[in-house]
């Protein structure tokens, strides 16, 4: 949008006020209602107000605790002289005397160094002295603003290089270099609080879990802080839409940067970690270990197996030979019977014959089957009984014996 | 120590704080939950609380207070308890509002009370401090009385009450910081469908500085119409299926409620849901399932009403859909996609309609009351009670406001708003032009608001030639505010600006209206001063 050209010879015409105000209620919320309410309310003008307000709250600050070595003097000449419309390529921490504490100050340190600063720069103090330009004053406003809004101190925090801390490079100690880079990095971190690097003595769960957390690292570092000026809705809008998407992706690239920076950081970091080259050795040791362990038991599992295979097989070996023996026993006792059988019968039969078939020779052939009879009746120890009992007897006791055994047997007889 | 915001509602209340990174996080209640239940149940001596209460309107619905936030400070024979109806009936305590309670007697200041002392030690418990100081919400249309009451209230349960703000500027707030678009001048309608009772407010936000301009409510529309169109039409159905009545117990009147709430939110975000109800009446179960289109159409009443509501609002300010520049959803029931179509549908192309159906990216609806609580409560942590007793005053608050837009005369004749209707002064603003000349001539003006019509002739589609009845080929008259330069209050010549140059206009009116304009392009200056 442009303006027209003058097409008549005039310097200014105050033509009319405007039409008559309404009066409304405003909702008394938000800081723009505040900043509304407070200069009402004190009737003066802003920066009237402002010092007022500095000068009542150093008062009350002297009580407290004295902070001060905390805030450094700006003494540096090139930042006072700076361009206020570059703001935004100045150090904002120092322009507050917050060099040291930077992103650690608090909100409430903040509040105090800008006190101390508008009452170091106000242009009336600096009237009354006769010094600087409202430059810088106009600079430690626009910082203030900065680093008071949540959303534009993480823009400025994102970009703010002297707070920076370049991670070591040739022969360090370990810790002493790297935990200053760690906590520098953590305050880019949205999970909060931020695992730290630790010690010697940290658990290798501790420092498992602080590579963990690094390497998913969620950080909210962004880039717009480094913006060219977007024209505002007046000037060219094409021009507009080129210098925003021009500004989108020197953002994206520079995120894209970052996050490699970072991972290329913890990478470092991690290889060059001592505990994790001791929790590497020890794992290494506690495989070989372990594996000798396995080994060991596989030996050992090995033995037993063997030693249990041989006594089974001994066992076994020696139930055989037993079963053998007793086999073999069984049979020669059953042998021994066969033939104790067939000596008893014979002497029974020769008993008889020898007895001349107790005198009734002409029996002598029923007598043999009612013999033959009496042998198939007998059980074994009745058979032996009786043969002992027949031999060498007189032939009437061994018909005796016979004829009585035949009754017990209780079968048919034809002789006896 | 912690400042927290609250958001008191009907039917749920929330709390949020503002983290040390400037985050804000809303709190959940030890049930996990963010929105908590304004709701009470007595069994014997025990209480229960929140969604634990809610529970217990199927079996002890007598003794379970709910929507009771209205009824403070309200004279027993004023009250609408409609919304009573399945749980304590609100009886009459010595001209208050009260409740029998297993035969005690309790006023709803107490039952308030007890209310606040849960929520107070949700807060505690998870923030792990004590609560310094609370912002509450109140309707924008509590009265100077209830709001005195509800801060004695909250004193007595715990919770000093720092301010009290109104429900619709709290959510702007929270959702143009979240934006940060505060310094966008804007005018908004703040649309919030509860549960039982519906808000919307049109504000104009300048400069930062919120004004409404008109505020409208209503508890004939809300979330608790929606459920029961939902339950209709489901004891509907369970009567044709069943022969049986569904609705005339407590009991099965709260389950069946319970089952019609939680498809009704399930549908916010998905096509279809069940509902579901084991032993609905006479022991018989009850399952169907719902789509979206289903219950949008089952609603569709109540939608309508929604949307012609708003449209009431606007009219009360005086407007047209046409000034409205963007429309913030808030509260529960705005996360029904339906209402953001509605609302597309009823304003032009040219108006915002800020909802979770439309950018998932959002803030839910039902935080942004919480939201905004906590970001004033931040805000204000800073200041001493009398300060912030001070700020709201009326003579703080009540502000002298432009009637008609300031601007400058473009080089093609038309106006270019520097300060918008209802800017608060004192106020300065500055705006970049281009010099169309080496000289250039700086008008100001006041504008005036003409509406322009442009017909859209409809694009003729190849292929739709041969269509019989082309209705759709009638034109489109679009309609669009325009400002035109009406009075004129000054001229300011800026010489030697250089042509396409960069001009700034600065406009500085301080507060006995003298208006200081100036034109700066480089070393050339120029200056006067409209008294
Ligand atoms: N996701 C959702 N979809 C649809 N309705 C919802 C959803 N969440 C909550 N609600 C409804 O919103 C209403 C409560 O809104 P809320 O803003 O908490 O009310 P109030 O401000 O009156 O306390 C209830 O009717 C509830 O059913």
């Amino acid at each position: 949008m442009s303006l027209p050209a003058l097409s008549s010879d005039i310097t200014f015409n105050a033509v009319s006020k405007f039409s008559e105000p309404v009066v409304a209620a405003v909702e008394p919320v938000g800081q723009y209602f505040l900043a509304h309410a407070t200069r009402t309310l004190q009737d003066r003008t802003w920066s009237e107000y402002e010092r007022i307000k500095a000068e009542k709250a150093s008062e009350e600050q002297s009580d407290d605790a004295d902070d001060s070595d905390d805030f450094d003097e700006v003494t540096d000449e090139d930042l006072l002289k700076h361009d206020p419309r570059d703001w935004k390529t100045c150090d904002l921490y120092a322009v507050l005397g917050l060099n040291r504490l930077r992103y650690r100050a608090t909100s409430d340190q903040i509040d105090r160094a800008y006190r101390k600063q508008v009452l170091t720069f106000h242009p009336d103090k600096q009237g009354e002295k006769g010094g600087f330009q409202d430059g810088f004053f106009k600079i430690i406003q626009k910082a203030y603003e900065t680093l008071t809004d949540p959303t534009k101190r993480r823009q400025f925090e994102s970009v703010d290089e002297a707070a920076e801390v370049k991670p070591p490079s040739g022969k360090y100690e370990f810790f002493e270099a790297w935990v200053p880079v760690f906590s520098s990095e953590a305050r880019f971190s949205t999970k909060q609080p931020v695992p730290e690097l630790g010690d010697k003595e940290s658990s290798r769960e501790q420092v498992e879990d602080f590579y963990k957390f690094w390497n998913n690292f969620d950080s909210w570092r962004s880039f717009e802080f480094l913006d060219e000026d977007v024209p505002d809705d007046t000037s060219n809008r094409d021009h507009k839409r080129y210098i925003e998407k021009k500004n989108n992706n020197a953002r994206r690239k520079r995120k894209t940067e970052d996050n490699k920076r970072l991972s290329d950081l913890v990478k470092k970091a991690h290889s060059e970690d001592p505990r994790i080259k001791a929790f590497k050795q020890a794992e290494k040791e506690e495989k070989a270990r372990k594996k000798w362990e396995r080994e060991a038991g596989a030996r050992q599992a090995a033995e037993e197996a063997k030693a249990k295979a041989e006594a089974e097989a001994k066992a076994k070996a020696d139930a055989d030979a037993k079963a053998h023996i007793e086999k073999a026993e069984h049979k020669k006792s059953k042998e021994a019977i066969k033939s104790a059988k067939k000596k008893s019968k014979r002497g029974i039969r020769n008993a008889v014959k020898e007895s001349k078939y107790f005198g009734d020779d002409g029996k002598a052939a029923l007598i043999d089957a009612d013999i033959e009879t009496l042998l198939g009746y007998y059980e074994f120890d009745e058979l032996v009984s009786v043969a002992e009992k027949v031999e060498g007897a007189s032939p009437e006791e061994v018909k005796n014996v016979l004829q009585e055994s035949a009754k017990k047997s209780g079968k048919t007889f034809v002789y006896f | 120590m912690a400042t927290i915001g609250i958001a008191f509602g009907n039917s749920t209340s929330s709390i949020a704080f503002v983290r040390e990174d400037g985050k804000v996080d809303v709190i959940a209640d030890p049930d996990g939950d963010r929105f908590i239940d304004s709701a009470l149940s007595y069994v014997g001596s025990k209480e229960y609380h929140g969604a634990q209460a809610i529970g217990q309107l199927i079996r002890n619905s007598d003794n379970t207070v709910v929507n009771f936030r209205d009824f403070i400070g309200v004279p027993f024979d004023k009250i609408d308890a409609t919304y009573s109806e399945h749980s304590a009936m609100p009886i009459n305590v010595d001209g208050k509002v009260g409740y029998e309670i297993n035969g005690e007697r309790i006023t709803v200041d107490e039952i308030a009370k007890r209310h606040l002392k849960h929520i107070a030690k949700d807060a505690e418990d998870y923030l792990g401090e004590k609560i310094e100081g609370v912002v509450m919400t109140v309707p924008f249309d509590f009265t100077k009385e209830q709001k005195e009451l509800l801060t004695k209230i909250s004193g007595e349960a715990g919770l000093h009450v720092l301010q009290l703000i109104h429900e619709p500027s709290s959510a702007l707030l929270a959702h143009l910081s979240a934006k940060e678009e505060l310094l966008d001048d804007k005018v908004y309608v703040v649309a919030d469908f509860g549960g039982v009772r519906s808000d919307a407010a049109v504000i104009a936000v300048r400069g930062g500085i919120f004004t409404v301009l008109s505020a409208e409510q209503t508890s004939k529309i809300g979330g608790s119409e929606l459920d029961s169109a939902l339950m209709d039409f489901c004891a509907k159905d369970f009567k044709k299926k069943f022969k049986t009545d569904a609705t005339t117990t407590d009991r099965s009147y709260a389950k069946l409620h319970a089952a019609c709430l939680i498809s009704k939110k399930t549908l916010s975000n998905v096509e279809s849901a069940p509902v579901s109800v084991d032993s609905l009446a006479g022991g018989l179960d009850y399952h169907t399932s719902i789509n979206r289109m289903r219950f949008e159409v089952v609603a569709r009443n109540v939608f309508s009403q929604m949307a012609a509501f708003v449209e009431d609002v606007i009219k009360k300010a005086g407007l047209e859909t046409l000034d409205i520049d963007s429309v913030l959803l808030s509260g529960g029931s705005s996360n029904i996609p339906k209402i953001a179509r509605n609302m597309e549908f009823i304003f032009p192309e040219t108006t915002t309609i800020i909802a979770p159906s439309l950018d998932s990216k959002l803030q839910n609806p039902n935080e942004l009351n919480c939201r905004g609580a906590a970001l004033q409560a931040s805000l204000i942590s800073s200041f001493d009670a009398d300060e912030i007793r001070q700020s709201q005053e009326p003579d703080v608050i009540s502000t002298k406001q432009l009637s008609q837009p300031i601007g400058v005369k473009g080089a093609n004749g038309e106006f270019i708003t520097l300060l918008p209707k209802n800017t608060v002064y004192p106020i300065k603003k500055v705006i970049s032009l281009e010099a169309s000349a080496d000289d250039v001539l700086v008008e100001l003006y006041e504008g005036k608001r003409t509406v322009k019509e442009t017909v859209e002739e409809p694009e003729k589609d190849e292929e739709d030639e041969e269509d019989e009845d082309d209705e759709e080929d009638e034109p489109d008259i679009i309609r669009e505010v325009v400002y035109v330069p009406s009075k004129l209050l000054g001229q300011l010549a800026l010489k030697g600006a250089g042509k396409g140059k960069k001009v700034d206009v600065i406009i500085n009116i301080r507060k006995e209206g003298k208006v200081q304009l100036t034109a700066r392009a480089g070393s050339a200056v120029a200056k006067g001063v409209i008294v």
